[in-house]
């Protein structure tokens, strides 16, 4: 098989995907990973200058909801599925980096 | 060595809609932790989101105010980062096909004006709240999916003061719209700053760095004066600028290393397949562009060519829309554009920073206000009788009415005052000698003898005619 | 109660002249269930409470005579939000998950008194072709439990196969409606891309995930379809096209004399089997004996379909899977200090393997650096097909071929080799990338097991899939074979 994606590569998609690999999986994934990506190359002999990208097929255009309030009153159940709670307030462990902008 | 520097800024604005821009829960602040918050705002598994329309038309009134083009066919995209105040792990917003690009702003600097342009501008959402206790967070969604714009600059912002000035200017603007609020204080715009510099004749940019914790317009003008003179030190001193986000220190007034940023981030944006795709045709531009207020500069410059005022007036009186609507209300009402222009930058802003109130906030109208000058002009009150009946039509009475009912009316009517100057001359001899030796003293003390007598109401133009010619005839 | 020799009409007269209760009727599909189950293993949840009281309610009120549906169980895709009833996409991830809240299709079912019986095995998040995946458990083919019951709607095709019920809702993003309904000799409609609301199914592929109907007749199809159509202010991609009454000319006048029927040779090239290719050869013989003409077409970006599926499904699931973070509800890793570990460890514990690989490759093909090589290029080739698919149908009524290269293969034969696994779907992701609508419906038999013929329609044309299918249905008997359910192992 080309090399289309090694360990380190694979390593580093699951980093951004929040998944742990151990080593084992590691191999395992990266071999997987490589065959379908060597698939996906495969498109590379398609031409597609000038050819527009379909993102959706929807037949819809410029639907859009008007403005108005509409509170569901869902907050109580909402809190009620979520893992911990405090206050009204969903609860997770120590937030360090609070760098992240939008 | 000398410096270029070169600034960008990315302000977020967020728009005064009734609800959120991809959910319809209400957009409101102060409330209960999550207490206005679905599904959707949670990003429960099965939901999807949909299009505000209030949104994409402030979106598009922003591009108009901000001389942009609108991109006519445009869609949503996700930016996509794990973080516990985004519920989806991926923001929508608009990365391809921002709803502006290519608009400019003037600003004015020492005197020069200058033109600084806006790449693009994107509507999008915002995140939830996190609050941080020693080894827990907590998170509230109200926020979460509240509509924002993003501005973001051309690399023409030269200096600090250039920085200060366009924030001013856009502030300005946007407000005028009426889409936002646009109050730093109160988190409705939010500034992130980058400052690069490099040697004067190089033409490659120099190293970014990100500043945070901006909480004024006079703090980023702080913070960036404080960073341009680090950074030229670093320089001179033979270092290097390295990619980093600094925070600014409002004690200190200096920046301090947050983090260095180690290559770029990767938000894997891609176009967000649950919602249609949007066209604005020029007939929808059009529709939106005749509903837009007049700008401020507009205001300006009609307040000095066809009203006279002078151009510090105008600019005061431009700071917000609502305050150049009342302006403009009170001159439409009969009221001299002077007068209106004083009272509004003398006692009516007085009354609201005593009170801390907006001026949308008081009972005042502009009819009112304008009735009240129109009563000074015409002598029916005086300046000083005007004291008490501005206390009252902050309270939302009417001038005229308020007038009559109190007795604030002035005496101008010679028939009625002619006797009452006989009267007081009759028995104030040694004053009249006095005058007649020259001593201007005895017509002050005349008048006030008039005034006395008539409990203040006589209009002191009047009497100081009458008395002259009564005192020349003695 | 099994369904195997019963139709919508047939249950809704025996209900409206009280010939039987809904009571009863529940009872007796939730006894069926309980006994086939142990064979087929089609359901992940049984709704028995709530769906005996709906039934006393219906049977106090009486069933409306107007509402085929009425009292009449049915069964959802354990992908499909159900209010208070557990909805796990057959996932550790939501293992005790309880939405609060309804997917726009079952309250459009509950609003016409069908009863949720209870919630359909499938793959986990609907990947894969065989409902292997699943975390839970190993459904059966109908027709032979060794075998595969497709995927990922395996657990509604199984169910509906065997008899446990008249009908089950399934998704569709790459064929999982489809294949498992060729597999289990059932009729399965993929509509249209926005014919049916989104909101409440679990994001899979976002711009190719259509809900759709499961049944073994295709009137009985049809007729939950319309059920289940329609704009939605929930779903701004749903269309707002009318939404008609596909069951209306499914009778005695229904006929595909003059219809014009495209056969792609790249549908029946080599990696297809002998014996699905001659089931549909037949197919054409039979229709072109109904009056039909049938001509070879050809589909020249067919072969880039998975590809370009793989491509643009993983990419949308990767950051649709994002939300399943362990913060707002469903599974939280126990052993979690941090907030890394909230993250990194839920996700590593809550998701399959099969789950992973499709996060990694759509994580992958979004990324720096490999956007441009791997999405964008999917995306353009999605356009080419679109092409392709519009130049055939702007001369043919529809388009016909198999849904499937193989008959139903043996269980746990492939679900290690994703390639193999992925190349199965070369024949029916086309359809979810163009987004029009495709049926699978039962075309024969090959050494006992059902080959699913594949009819591919214009945009919003259901309806004339619908009546070529009802008229192919009418004059073959496969769809009366039923399976030998009961003892097989
Ligand atoms: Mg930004
Ligand atoms: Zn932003």
């Amino acid at each position: 098989m080309a090399n289309q994606i090694d360990r380190d590569q694979v390593q580093h998609v699951a980093s951004l995907a929040k998944l742990e690999v151990n080593d084992a999986q590691l191999d395992y994934f990266t071999d997987q990973l490589d065959q379908t990506i060597g698939l996906f190359e495969t498109l590379s002999a398609v031409d597609t200058t000038n050819v527009p990208a379909t993102s959706s097929v929807t037949d819809q255009l410029n639907t859009m909801r008007e403005d108005v309030a509409d509170n569901w009153g869902e907050q109580a159940a909402l809190l009620k599925n979520a893992p911990e709670t405090q206050d009204d307030y969903i609860k997770v462990p120590a937030i360090i980096d609070e760098s992240e902008a939008n | 060595m000398n410096f270029v520097t070169t600034i960008g800024l990315e302000v977020h604005v967020e728009l005064k809609t009734n609800s959120k821009i991809f959910s319809p829960s209400p957009v409101e602040f102060g409330d209960d932790p999550n207490a206005n918050t679905n599904v959707i705002d949670w990003g429960y598994p099965g939901v999807l989101p949909t299009t505000n329309k209030g949104v994409v038309e402030s979106g598009i009134m922003a591009a108009l105010a901000l001389h942009a083009t609108v991109t006519p066919d445009e869609h949503f995209d996700r930016k996509n980062y794990f973080y516990p105040d985004n519920p989806k792990a991926y923001q929508i917003t608009q990365a391809e096909t921002p709803i502006g690009h290519d608009g400019w702003i003037e600003v004015e600097v020492d005197g020069q004006t200058k033109k600084i342009g806006i790449e693009e501008m994107h509507i999008e959402e915002d995140a939830g709240k996190n609050s941080h206790f020693g080894n827990y967070s907590l998170v509230d969604l109200n926020r979460q999916g509240t509509p924002l714009i993003e501005i973001v600059s051309k690399p023409d912002i030269a200096s600090p003061d250039e920085a200060y000035a366009y924030l001013e200017a856009l502030r300005q603007r946007i407000q005028f719209t009426g889409i936002s609020d646009v109050k730093m204080e109160e988190g409705s715009m939010r500034v992130d700053v980058n400052i690069s510099i490099r040697p004067l004749g190089s033409d490659t940019y120099g190293t970014k760095v990100e500043l945070k914790n901006l909480n004024s317009f006079n703090y980023v003008r702080k913070g960036l004066a404080y960073e341009e003179k680090r950074q030229q030190q670093v320089l001179m001193s033979g270092g290097r600028i390295q990619q980093e986000t600094r925070r600014y220190d409002e004690a200190t007034g200096t920046t301090i290393l947050m983090r260095v940023k180690e290559g770029a981030d990767d938000y894997r944006y891609f176009p967000e397949p649950d919602l249609p795709a949007l066209h604005i045709g020029d007939d929808w531009i059009q529709e939106l562009a005749a509903t837009m207020p007049e700008m401020p500069g507009k205001r300006r410059d009609r307040y000095v060519k066809d009203m006279g005022l002078t151009d510090y007036d105008a600019m005061v009186l431009t700071q917000t829309k609502e305050m150049s609507d009342f302006f403009d209300e009170t001159v439409a009402q009969g009221a001299d554009a002077k007068m209106a222009s004083n009272y509004l930058q003398g006692d009516v802003n007085a009354f609201l920073n005593d009170n801390h109130v907006d001026l949308q906030q008081t009972d005042l109208t502009p009819a009112h206000l304008a009735g009240m000058i129109r009563l000074i002009s015409d002598g029916t009150i005086s300046t000083k009788m005007a004291k008490k009946v501005f206390k009252a039509i902050t309270k939302g009475e009417d001038p005229k009415e308020y007038a009559e009912k109190n007795d604030l009316v002035q005496i101008s009517d010679p028939a009625v005052l002619q006797p009452i100057i006989d009267d007081i001359l009759a028995n104030n001899a040694q004053s009249i000698e006095d005058f007649k030796n020259g001593k201007d003293r005895a017509v002050g003390f005349l008048v006030g003898q008039i005034m006395k007598q008539t409990h203040g109401k006589a209009d002191p133009k009047v009497v100081n005619q009458l008395l002259m010619a009564s005192l020349k005839q003695q | 109660m099994t369904y195997l020799n019963q139709d919508l009409a047939d249950l809704h007269q025996a209900l409206s002249d009280k010939k039987m209760s809904a009571t009863e009727l529940t009872q007796d599909t939730l006894a069926n269930i309980k006994k086939m189950d142990s064979e087929v293993d089609a359901f992940l949840t049984l709704n028995e409470e709530a769906a005996l009281a709906q039934a006393k309610q219906l049977d106090d009120q009486g069933i409306d005579k107007d509402n085929p549906l009425a009292g009449i169980p049915v069964a959802i895709k354990d992908n499909i939000m159900t209010n208070g009833l557990r909805t796990t996409a057959a996932s550790r991830m939501l293992e005790n998950f309880t939405p609060i809240y309804s997917a726009t299709v079952v309250n459009k079912l509950a609003n016409l008194d069908a009863i949720t019986i209870g919630k359909t095995n499938m793959d986990e998040f609907a990947m894969g072709g065989s409902t292997e995946t699943s975390a839970f458990k190993t459904t059966k083919n109908a027709w032979d439990h060794t075998k595969v019951p497709g995927g990922s709607s395996g657990g509604s095709a199984a169910a509906v196969a065997s008899g446990e019920v008249l009908a089950a809702l399934g998704s569709d993003t790459g064929g999982s409606i489809r294949q498992p309904a060729a597999f289990n000799g059932v009729v399965g409609m993929k509509p249209t891309y926005g014919r049916v609301s989104r909101w409440g199914l679990i994001a899979f592929g976002s711009s190719l995930d259509q809900i759709g109907v499961l049944t073994r007749g295709v009137k009985d199809n049809a007729t939950y379809l319309s059920a289940i159509s329609g704009h939605d202010i929930h779903d701004m991609t749903s269309s707002t096209n009318d939404v008609p009454n596909f069951a209306a000319g499914l009778d005695e006048s229904a006929s595909v004399k003059g219809m014009k029927i495209g056969l792609p040779k790249e549908f029946l090239g080599d990696g297809v089997a002998e014996d699905v290719k001659q089931a549909i050869l037949n197919a054409a013989e039979t229709y072109r004996q109904l009056g039909a003409t049938v001509e070879e077409v050809s589909l020249p970006h067919n072969e880039f379909g998975v590809a370009a599926y793989y491509i643009i499904s993983s990419s949308e699931a990767s950051s649709n899977l994002q939300r399943f973070d362990g913060i707002r509800y469903g599974f939280r890793a126990d052993d979690v200090k941090t907030l890394d570990d909230v993250y990194v460890k839920t996700r590593t514990q809550g998701f399959g393997d099969e789950v992973k690989r499709r996060i990694m490759l759509g994580t992958f093909s979004l990324s720096a650096g490999f956007y441009d090589a791997y999405f964008k290029k999917a995306a353009q080739v999605r356009t080419l097909m679109i092409q392709d698919f519009k130049a055939i149908l702007k001369d043919y009524d529809m388009i016909l071929g198999p849904v499937a290269p193989t008959t139903a293969y043996d269980l746990g034969s492939e679900v290690s080799d994703p390639m193999t696994m992925y190349m199965n779907d070369i024949l029916t992701v086309p359809v979810n990338l163009v987004g029009l609508p495709g049926m699978s419906v039962p075309a024969g038999f090959s050494q006992g097991l059902p080959v699913g013929m594949q009819l591919i329609g214009r945009p919003f044309d259901e309806g004339t899939l619908y009546k070529a299918a009802y008229t192919f249905e009418q004059n073959t008997d496969f769809h009366l074979k039923t399976p030998k359910v009961g003892g097989q192992n």
